[in-house]
């Protein structure tokens, strides 16, 4: 018998039991559903953390104090404000870094703001007039502060988009007076959104020269840099940048063992690689969870196809007396049984897919905050495949019994 | 006794049942030669072995002890497939409940056999003029559910002729049916057998078995007694196909 004769002979068998075949599909159909779905779900949330760390900024080398152990006593982490404005200088210097663009210091300070009766926490950075560029952000009303404004320590200040939306009401912030601990500070202007963020709010930021910050936000604390932030001059530079820089830091502060240097870089790179890990590792967990109803299905299937060859016993003895041999029927409810989970399967992807892509429109709760989910075409595939598969395997023990009833006493089955 | 060489023949073959500690004896030792061309009916009470005396025949089930051999070959050294291969090709059966596969129409069920043959020539003209040969083309696409007793039965015929087999092996094939179809069925396979295929017909009914041109009676798994008789003249055997296209109508 050819397959395309069994394929017609299960099309039969499907109709003739379409409730039972239905409700035995919704088992496949659930489970690659869901397997597509908790997939998708899973990529796009690993799709957006990447996109938000490439939003941090392009090609970027973050360099942190780090902590100095004392005797074997380690410090805590940053403790030690080992940055200096002439690590900066140094880094800046192209002869010594040639694929650095540039590098910015970093100052945090508390930032509690006021403008007129409204009240705002965000976070004050003080750093220079590249740190637009460096970070990746796009001004959106007004412009940065200027180099000049870094050296007179204007009291100037860029705001992010959520600062504008809680501080302002509505209003034009530009040209706006507020107060950031008590000081004044002139708005000269304002971020584009970042978007939200899995890496903490983007937008809830506020950036003044970092000598104004010095000045007149971080107390007592001196020159204090919290962090340098480096641009290389492209992707394929960052490592080079990252050596350089280390290279140059070691060196100026005289660093006896590069093992156990008083800073820590980090670049994007590594950002991304750790992210990738903890939402590949979510994807996976989110799919085998899926898989699980995928094999609660097929032995779903495997009821189904026993019970149909029982019921079926008598009609397997007239094929065999009219001379089906052992594999004719063997390969007859095979294919019964792969249809059904394949025919389950291409139903799951459809649903799954559909899902998907309808998730982010429905607003319950929670789910509106969900990443928008990306069905990736390999997971389909295999859904596919494994759903066939699971035909196969969970159809081989009832179309074996079938195939190996003997003429006679299926003949006499009533 | 016949001069030619038997179609089939049986040697102190036996059939033992077993189920657990009990042994059923079905079979005690049958001697039986069937050459072409006749149109044998096997009787016997209820319970004799003439059941399973056909199944043995139509190689659905293997003796106990002794030997059978089909046109000349043992059939106890054949594999499954070779068996399968035997039922499908010179082997048609016809059963005394139909037996049709249901859901299937009457051409799909008759073009089974050829499927299981691999034989995809011409299958479905081959399939529709069996139908025709019993007189059921215009009743093709109906479902076994949507046919009488009688042309169910004729249907199954069809099937079993579809691959042109030897032997036409048919158990109680009138047991189901009324005194007008049961005849109708007996002129058939009347026919059939003036065409030159051998039939082994397994009947109680004394009537039908007049039709047979030679009678073995079974009592408890032993032939009894094998006579030969001057089969009866069928009426209306000249034109069994349109009075049977003229009873599906009516
Ligand atoms: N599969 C089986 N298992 C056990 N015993 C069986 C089996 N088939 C038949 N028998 C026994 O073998 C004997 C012969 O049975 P068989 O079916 O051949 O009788 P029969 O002559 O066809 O009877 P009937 O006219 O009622 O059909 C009976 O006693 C029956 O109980
Ligand atoms: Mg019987």
């Amino acid at each position: 018998m050819s397959v395309g004769e069994a394929l017609r002979l299960a099309w039969q068998g499907l109709l003739a039991n379409r409730l039972r075949s239905g409700l035995t599909m919704l088992g496949i159909l659930i489970g690659v559903g869901a397997v597509i779905l908790l997939v998708a779900v899973g990529n796009g949330a690993s799709i957006k953390v990447q996109n938000q760390v490439q939003a941090l900024g392009s090609n970027i080398v973050y360099i942190y104090p780090s902590s100095t152990k004392a005797g074997g006593v380690s410090q805590g982490f940053g403790s030690g404000s080992t940055l200096t404005q002439a690590d900066v200088n140094a880094l800046n210097d192209r002869s010594q870094a040639p694929d650095i663009v540039t590098a910015i210091p970093v100052a945090q300070a508390s930032g509690n703001m006021t403008w007129q009766n409204q009240n705002w926490f965000a976070q004050t950075t003080g750093s220079t007039q590249d740190f637009a560029q460096v970070r990746a952000y796009d001004i959106k009303t007004g412009a940065m502060f200027t180099a000049a404004d870094v050296t007179s320590s204007s009291k100037v200040v860029v705001v992010g988009q959520t600062v504008v939306d809680n501080l302002f009401q509505g209003q034009d912030p530009v040209g706006q007076q507020i107060k950031i601990n008590r000081v004044t500070f002139t708005v000269v202007g304002t971020f584009a959104s970042k978007g939200s963020a899995a890496l903490g709010n983007q937008d809830n930021v506020a950036v003044v020269p970092i000598t104004t910050a010095w000045n007149y936000l971080t107390g007592g604390r001196g020159k204090n840099i919290s962090q340098i932030v480096i641009q290389a001059t492209s992707a394929d530079t960052v490592k080079a940048a990252q050596t350089e820089a280390t290279n140059i830091l070691l060196n100026l502060h005289q660093v006896a063992d590069p093992t156990n240097p008083d800073f820590t870089s980090q670049s994007q790179q590594d950002i991304l690689n750790a992210t990738s890990q903890i939402t590949g590792t979510l994807t996976v967990l989110l799919g085998a969870i899926a898989a699980i109803s995928l094999v609660v299905g097929g032995i779903g299937i495997m009821n189904i196809m026993l019970v149909t060859v029982t019921e079926r016993t008598r009609e397997i003895g007239i094929r065999k007396a009219i001379g089906a041999r052992r594999r004719d029927i063997l390969l007859q409810f095979l294919i019964e049984s792969m249809v059904l989970s394949g025919l389950g399967g291409l139903l799951g992807i459809a649903s799954g897919w559909l899902i998907a892509t309808q998730i982010t429109s429905i607003k319950i709760g929670s789910l509106a905050s969900l990443p928008q989910p990306v069905v990736s075409i390999p997971s389909v595939l295999l859904a596919f495949g494994v759903s066939v598969g699971i035909g196969l395997f969970f159809g081989i023990y009832p179309a074996n019994r079938a195939a190996g009833l003997h003429p006679i006493e299926a003949l006499r089955y009533e | 006794m016949d001069s030619r060489q038997p179609l089939i023949s049986l040697n102190g073959v036996t059939k033992v049942y077993r189920m657990g500690e009990i042994e059923v004896q079905a079979l005690r030792g049958i001697d039986l030669q069937i050459v072409e061309g006749e149109f044998i009916a096997i009787m016997g009470a209820s319970g004799s072995g003439k059941s399973t005396l056909m199944n043995l025949i139509g190689c659905l089930d293997t003796p106990s002890e002794g030997t059978y051999l089909l046109e000349d070959v043992d059939v106890a050294e054949l594999d499954d497939d070779s068996l399968a291969m035997i039922r499908n090709l010179r082997i048609g059966f016809v059963f005394q409940s139909f037996n049709l596969i249901p859901r299937s129409t009457a051409l799909h069920n008759v073009e089974m056999p050829l499927i299981y043959a691999g034989d995809s020539a011409q299958r479905l003209e081959r399939a529709l003029a069996a139908l025709d040969l019993v007189g059921l083309a215009d009743r093709a696409h109906h479902q076994p559910s949507e046919l009488s007793g009688g042309q169910q039965q004729r249907v199954a015929i069809a099937r079993a002729l579809i691959t042109e087999p030897a032997i036409l092996l048919a158990d109680e094939p009138t047991g189901n049916l009324d005194t007008e179809s049961s005849l109708e069925i007996m002129r058939l396979l009347t026919r059939l057998n003036e065409q030159g295929r051998t039939i082994v017909l397994i009947t109680h009914e004394g009537d039908i078995a007049t039709f047979a041109s030679r009678v073995v009676r079974l009592r408890d798994g032993l032939i009894l007694s094998d006579d030969r008789q001057v089969p009866r003249e069928p009426a209306g055997a000249e034109a069994p196909s349109e009075q049977a296209a003229a009873e599906a109508v009516s």
